[in-house]
């Protein structure tokens, strides 16, 4: 089966030539990839794997960076470099610390 | 939701977007993937997997990529016949004679002419020469362009405004993991005379991908 991601020669919309100004965010999770890659401890295989793992409807509401730090966190995990208890609770430490922040 | 990083499913996004990867910048909250970046690189450094400075460092790498570095390799191009054959036949070597980067993929370069046009995609992800070309468009990395570019290529080019005449033979040049492809463009006429500054200006990022062809006037 034709998985979501290999979309070549379906049908599709207009293309309208849309850009943005990568936000600093974005680029870093650019350069996480670079550099995990770069010490080996993630390949671009395993990056496309875990992007392609994603189901359609998600695949498509997420944006390009948002697929990549999902993959790269998954990676991660299978990998054991980190643990999903930890990403989440240092996601939950971030969240309150920019609460707090932004008051 | 931070209770389920795994589960991307639960969160809700707000509204759907026209333009997938573009969201208009919401600078007083993050949202749950920026949380995930956050909370990823900092996880990395406190185990020492990375420094923050090779990550700042890494970042300010991206930024000094542009489509400017690759409009100096087609400029050489055209002035230089033994350059440009050396181009065509082994491109990261080319590169390395300008003093560029080899990069870390094979280089194929395709050339432009009065009965051929290229044009590159790369349907399965977002495969791009940004070494040379810096970071991608939206529009290149968008479901649109990357389904419908190898099956319908003219009419695709016609929405970028470029109308090619049926003579002209259109070759669509599907990425791989291994390789990355560079259009060179055909020298526009009227321009026997500019020197290699003048012509690099009028080579744009989307000449470089094959959507559009440089002017004299552009």
């Amino acid at each position: 089966m034709r998985s979501h991601h290999d979309m070549g020669g379906l049908p599709a919309g207009r293309v309208e030539a849309t850009g943005h100004d990568y936000a600093l965010w974005e680029k870093r999770v650019d350069a996480l990839m670079e550099l995990l890659a770069g010490v080996g401890r993630m390949t671009v295989d395993e990056l496309r794997k875990n992007i392609e793992a994603i189901g359609p409807d998600a695949y498509d509401r997420m944006t390009y960076y948002e697929r990549w730090i999902h993959s790269i966190s998954q990676t991660l995990i299978q990998r054991g470099v980190i643990t999903i208890d930890e990403l989440g609770r240092k996601m939950a430490q971030v969240e309150a610390r920019h609460k707090e922040e932004g008051r | 939701m931070h209770e389920h990083p795994h589960d991307h499913d639960g969160h809700s996004h707000g509204h759907s977007d026209p333009h997938p990867g573009v969201r208009p910048d919401a600078d007083d909250t993050l949202s749950y993937y920026q949380v995930m970046e956050i909370a990823v690189r900092e996880l990395l450094i406190e185990k020492g997997v990375l420094s923050a400075d090779a990550i700042r460092r890494e970042v300010e790498k991206m930024d000094a990529r542009s489509p400017a570095l690759g409009a100096q390799v087609i400029a050489r191009a055209w002035i230089d016949p033994a350059f440009k054959a050396k181009l065509l036949e082994r491109g990261n070597d080319a590169l390395v004679d300008l003093g560029l980067e080899r990069g870390p993929y094979r280089l194929v370069v395709v050339e432009n002419t009065a009965d051929v046009h290229n044009v590159v995609v790369c349907t399965l992800c977002s495969c791009y020469p940004r070494w040379l070309l810096g970071l991608p468009p939206d529009w290149y990395k968008s479901r649109n362009y990357r389904s419908r570019v190898v099956r319908e290529p003219r009419a695709v080019l016609r929405e970028f405004g470029l109308d090619l005449s049926e003579r002209v033979t259109v070759r669509v040049h599907d990425s791989t993991a291994n390789m990355r492809y560079l259009v060179l463009p055909a020298r526009p006429a009227g321009t026997e005379r500019w020197g290699e500054q003048q012509l690099a200006a009028v080579v744009t990022r989307d000449c470089m991908i094959g959507v559009a062809v440089p002017t004299a006037s552009s």
